[in-house]
């Protein structure tokens, strides 16, 4: 099979110039919050809004170590603890949501039973719903079996958040393939382990990484659940932005868009690293190579 | 069909026989999706038939229909419903308008092209309360850069979010702003599977840079367009954060969405049941969404084939 060309045609360092403006227009909001960490407590509500200013490390100080609101001593803060947090539970969740969906997706895909679709629907009904729909149950559910505050209780939940997007994407992986290499292959005594392992998921393993940038941004930022249901333990970052919120003395915007823009470099980061897997994933793979 | 089942015995054998084996595979998935999903669901199902408050200890009563009677006929909701599709419509058409215009412009290859996508890409990988709060910040009336450029154009002072009309518009702004990039990804994939032989046709027909557009580019991004529309349309419909963060609903209830109010229902007024009954009217909208979307996924599929 002939691969198409990706891109309709081809431009130069001008053209670069000119989408380089338009992206940093666009970027501008990302731009300023990264401006405003590096600005003190006066810059950052400065009036006019100042573009020009002598730059500090402070607010990335605080982050890890401020004066506490009890004490009023300054203390280190549990912030080290909230990133490995957020980066063990969205990773652990995106993954095992992966390998659970996979395993379902390669049996909707070869295996079809009666009612196949139906089950389908099911499962993307489960992530269409609004969160709030369920968020008392599973809130008196999490204190009763004591998963409240826990690792495995967020993690879980996140995987099921994931689980519907990574069946339906991988399915439509699987489905690009042909099976009657499979089959050829079944013929000449290839065990279904091996069948699965050497020879589908090698042919899918762009797909599965686009899942996987996919789950992550979704799951990165979620603050709903993670609010209710993270211990002082088990916190994540975006809760712990939200805390720094409150107080008398009003937003401390430096401190916020320091912790914004920590939070941001992971992501960005593995979404640069994964790109042209992600232009295949959010189109439910539909799109052919 | 299978080697593995025949080097077992027992139950392990019955378990891997290769009938089984689709079944087998789908169970891990289902199993947590019903613990942490479908089980809940049917929970609060079975609470909106009852008259339950979270916050007292009393035995809850059955009450039948009574909940969903009483959210059905209730004028609020039917304000907020109207004030969430006002701010769906114009935010899913500002992230279609915005998404198609930077699509366009990243469909050419060009040098630089993976870092500046990460410029656009990158509002898709904030906070929701980050955006929320920043985007307070800038339409603040003192301190806001957005108020302070248009203070240079007029006398009087700016307040963005002081009417009913500015607050939806600065809800709406942040959030196409947040998920434009998102339409863009879309509409990409649809201009790149374009295939290119039908674009040297077209030169050599000496066809107009507008009808080639509507005869070669549009077919290809048709259902896409379609699957952007319906998918934004379903995550705007359940729009909280971002609202609760900038206009806390205000003024008045302007902007108070029905995931707002929702919020509201449950976590201010306690009436826990009531909220599950409108959840479950609010879940309905959302599966024929749903349906329709699905619709244009597989209208997708059978084009593309």
């Amino acid at each position: 099979m002939a691969r198409r060309n990706r891109e309709i045609g081809k431009a130069g360092w001008g053209y670069t110039a000119l989408t380089g403006i338009v992206g940093l227009v666009y970027f501008f909001p990302v731009l300023w919050i990264i401006l405003t960490a590096f600005k003190t407590r006066t810059d950052a509500l400065a009036v006019p809004p100042k573009f020009i200013f002598t730059p500090t490390f402070d607010n990335f100080i605080s982050v890890f170590y401020r004066a506490s609101i009890t004490t009023g001593s300054d203390q280190a803060t549990n912030m080290g603890l909230y990133f490995f947090n957020s980066i063990f539970i969205a990773g652990t969740a995106v993954i095992l949501a992966l390998i659970v969906g996979t395993l379902a997706a390669y049996a909707f895909s070869r295996y079809p039973l009666r009612g196949n679709d139906t089950y389908l629907f099911i499962i993307l009904t489960t992530r269409m719903m609004p969160p709030i729909v369920v968020i008392i149950p599973i809130f008196l559910m999490f204190r009763l079996s004591g998963l409240s505050g826990t690792y495995w209780g967020i993690i879980l939940l996140y995987t099921a958040f994931n689980i519907p997007f990574s069946v339906w994407l991988v399915k439509s992986f699987f489905d690009e393939l042909n099976p009657e290499i499979e089959d050829a292959a079944r013929m000449d005594g290839a065990t279904e382990r091996r069948v699965f392992f050497g020879m589908c998921i090698p042919q899918i393993l762009a797909g599965l990484a686009a899942t996987f940038v996919f789950g992550l941004i979704l799951t990165w930022n979620e603050f709903l659940f993670a609010l209710l249901l993270t211990g002082v333990e088990t916190r994540t970052v975006p809760v712990a932005m939200a805390r720094t919120l409150g107080g008398e003395v009003g937003v401390d915007y430096g401190l916020l868009a320091a912790i914004v823009t920590l939070f941001l470099i992971p992501i960005f980061f593995v979404t640069f690293l994964l790109q042209n897997q992600l232009l295949r994933g959010v189109t439910f793979g539909t799109v052919k190579k | 069909m299978s080697i593995v089942a025949a080097e077992n015995t027992g139950f392990w054998a019955w378990l891997m026989a290769p009938k089984r084996r689709g079944a087998l595979l789908v169970t891990p998935a289902i199993a947590i999706l019903f613990v942490m999903n479908i089980f809940p669901l049917l929970w609060s199902f079975g609470l909106s038939f009852f008259n339950f408050r979270a916050n007292r200890l009393n035995v809850p009563t059955f009450q039948g229909l009574e909940n969903y009677q009483r959210v059905l006929v209730d004028e609020k909701v039917w304000e907020r419903f109207q004030t969430t599709a006002l701010i769906v419509g114009s935010s899913v058409m500002l992230q279609l308008i915005f998404g198609f215009l930077l699509a366009l412009m990243f469909a050419k290859s060009f040098p630089l092209r993976r870092i500046v996508l990460m410029l656009v890409l990158t509002p898709m990988m904030l906070s929701f309360v980050s955006v929320g709060v920043f985007f307070k910040l800038f339409y603040e009336p003192t301190f806001g850069i957005v108020s302070h450029v248009l203070n240079e154009f007029s006398s009087e002072p700016f307040v963005m979010l002081g009417s009913p009309g500015g607050a939806i518009a600065g809800i709406v702004i942040a959030d196409a702003w947040m998920w434009s990039p998102f339409v863009m990804l879309l509409v990409l994939a649809g201009l790149v599977s374009v295939p290119k032989y039908l674009y040297e046709a077209a030169e050599i027909d000496r066809a107009s840079p507008w009808r080639r557009f509507w005869t070669i580019t549009f077919p290809y991004i048709k259902s896409l367009l379609l699957l952007a529309i319906l998918f934004r349309t379903i995550e705007t419909f359940k729009l909280f954060d971002i609202v609760y963060i900038i206009t806390e609903g205000g003024p008045g209830s302007s902007t108070e969405t029905i995931a707002v109010y929702l919020y509201r229902i449950a976590f201010q007024f306690f009436r826990t049941s009531q909220s599950s009954a409108l959840a479950y009217i609010v879940l309905f909208v959302v599966i024929v969404l749903t349906n329709l979307y699905l619709y244009a996924v597989n209208r997708r599929e059978s084009e593309v084939g």
